[in-house]
């Protein structure tokens, strides 16, 4: 964004354009470059669209294995309006979205505590850091099949899976970020008269906030992952479900369907993240050229 | 000496050594027998070579860092933790970037357990003491540095601290709104009384502000010297540097603090 603003500025004028002129020929490039964005958006998504469907149906792309954006269409509206083997869809991407949301949540509220807590725990970080590197060295699918088989087919087993993964990820930006609160500012409020718990509510919970709210964005998909991976491996109903029973019957528009639909959640989960992030950081310089 | 015992001195630093130890076990001596008496109401400035511990003395006095040897007493009494009487501005910005104007002055009475509506109101009467009554609603970001320097001295100032402890405070400021910041300081002093310790590198600052001025060593810092400035009250920062008796002030320090900056240099540049 600031790319643009400097290009339209340095735009030569001729002597004697009034600053009303500039300002609207700087709007003007501002416009017209947005729309020159959109443009090429647009485009690269029709193309490859296009290349898939024609491709699919001249025999250029197996479409046993590739399936074709219609088909992949048809299958969603079908899904949508028929309901699918499993029961509805909007019941299965419901399961999928409660195991997520839940995991999401209580991984997000728990990596936070535990992070600012032993953030500022210089002992106990340093005695439990061993532990915390070699936990989070386990690739987290491969509990799946533990959790599984610990908490059964249903919610709980996809719950837990979706919290570790998110865990892990808030947890150690929580802890960087308390580690890199300003000493002075920690100092000035003391100074001030705060206690131990207004220090951590007002100052370092706030500091650590642009570093938990980064893995936010990441971890609410892993969220979604656990959700689904979880699933792959033993469930009853959710899009994870869907997908297996799709790969079985090789059913190729049924897994680009489903996959289809995980990413329009996440993207819209992503996009209302950053609406209540830029609700909470008004504070933040240069919050007003944001453009997601 | 009966007046030093209802009336004992604001500050006082008594044979004072701080040493730092390293993680790997090397010690290193920042003060060494240091002592220091600030008067109520007194203006204390403090100058030295960079890097001699001017700071860690401040640290001290608030409570924040204890003395490996050695004895701090506020108002007579010995310092045991983070005194409520005790005010500090700090040379970098302190403010909390998250809260507004208004929000980052009324912080330290609502800390102190004072309402909201009170804390409020306090806020705004100082926020328009330092000219800033059209701002109570902008971020730091958006402010000059002349201006977030305000807020933090009326956030500093709103809790009416006995003691000052300034850190070089204006030392990231450029020269006019020094001048300008040095004028606004004295006079909320010269209402409020309050005794302060100043602590910079820059010689003339000091001439300017102090009743008391303090040469420290090029470090383990200890005290070097004491020089009384007695020049005339109201004093006007912009033009007193052109006055007779400041000039001959100034030399006189400098000739002994350059001393001290030529052995810290030396050092500087046979450690590297």
């Amino acid at each position: 964004m600031t790319d643009t603003t400097m290009d339209s500025v340095n735009t030569l004028f001729r002597p004697g354009t009034s600053d009303k002129e500039i300002e609207a020929a700087a709007l003007k490039a501002i416009a017209a470059r947005k729309r020159t964005v959109l443009f090429w958006q647009v485009t690269i998504l029709v193309a490859i669209v296009a290349i898939w469907e024609i491709g699919a149906r001249t025999g250029f792309i197996d479409p046993f294995f590739y399936a074709s954006p219609s088909a992949i269409g048809s299958r969603l509206y079908e899904w949508a309006t028929e309901g699918t083997t499993e029961g509805s869809l909007w019941f299965n991407l419901g399961v999928t979205m409660e195991e997520a949301l839940i995991g999401f949540f209580t991984g997000s509220i728990a990596g936070i505590v535990v992070g600012v807590g032993l953030g500022q725990n210089k002992l106990l970080s340093d005695i439990l850091s061993v532990y915390i590197k070699a936990i989070n060295s386990i690739p987290r699918v491969v509990l799946a099949p533990i959790f599984i088989m610990i908490m059964g087919l249903g919610l709980a087993s996809k719950v837990a899976l979706a919290f570790i993964m998110v865990f892990f990820v808030v947890f150690a930006n929580a802890f960087q970020g308390v580690r890199e609160a300003d000493r002075d500012m920690i100092a000035n409020a003391r100074i001030l008269g705060a206690s131990d718990w207004k220090v951590t509510r007002e100052v370092i919970i706030p500091s650590a906030m642009s570093w938990i709210f980064a893995s936010l964005h990441v971890s609410f998909s892993f969220a979604i992952i656990g959700a689904i991976v979880g699933e792959f491996v033993g469930a009853r109903y959710g899009i994870g479900q869907l997908i297996s029973i799709a790969k079985g019957t090789f059913d190729a528009a049924g897994m680009f369907a489903a996959i289809v639909l995980v990413m329009l959640v996440t993207l819209v989960a992503e996009y209302l993240m950053t609406l209540v992030e830029n609700r909470l950081a008004k504070w933040r310089p240069q919050q007003s050229l944001d453009t997601h | 000496m009966s007046d030093r015992q209802t009336n004992p001195p604001a500050i006082e630093l008594i044979n004072i050594t701080r040493r730092f130890v390293s993680p790997t076990g090397k010690s290193l001596t920042a003060i060494r027998d240091f002592n220091m008496t600030v008067e109520r109401g007194e203006f204390v400035a403090v100058v030295g070579p960079t890097g001699c511990g001017k700071s860690t003395t401040l640290n001290l006095v608030t409570g924040l860092a204890r003395p490996s040897a050695g004895e701090v007493r506020l108002m007579g009494a010995p310092v045991n933790g983070i005194d409520p009487r005790v005010g500090f501005a700090f040379q970098k910005d302190a403010l909390f970037p998250w809260k507004n104007v208004i929000e980052n002055v009324m912080a330290g009475p609502l800390f102190r357990g004072r309402s909201k509506a009170e804390a409020e109101k306090m806020a705004k009467d100082w926020l328009a003491r330092v000219g800033l009554s059209k701002f109570l609603h902008h971020y730091p970001h958006q402010l000059s540095g002349g201006m977030r320097k305000r807020v933090s001295l009326a956030q500093t100032f709103i809790n009416e601290p006995e003691i000052l402890l300034m850190d070089e405070p204006f030392s990231a400021l450029d020269v006019q709104t020094r001048t300008v910041m040095h004028e606004e300081l004295l006079k909320l002093w010269a209402e409020r009384q309050a005794s302060v310790v100043f602590v910079t590198h820059d010689l003339e600052e000091a001439v300017a502000l102090a009743d008391k001025v303090y040469v420290l060593t090029a470090g383990p810092a200890t005290v070097k010297s004491v020089y009384t400035i007695d020049l005339p009250r109201p004093r006007v920062v912009s033009e007193i540097r052109y006055e007779q008796g400041f000039i001959d002030y100034c030399k006189t320090i400098w000739e002994d603090l350059r001393q001290e900056v030529e052995t810290s240099y030396r050092r500087a540049s046979e450690a590297a």
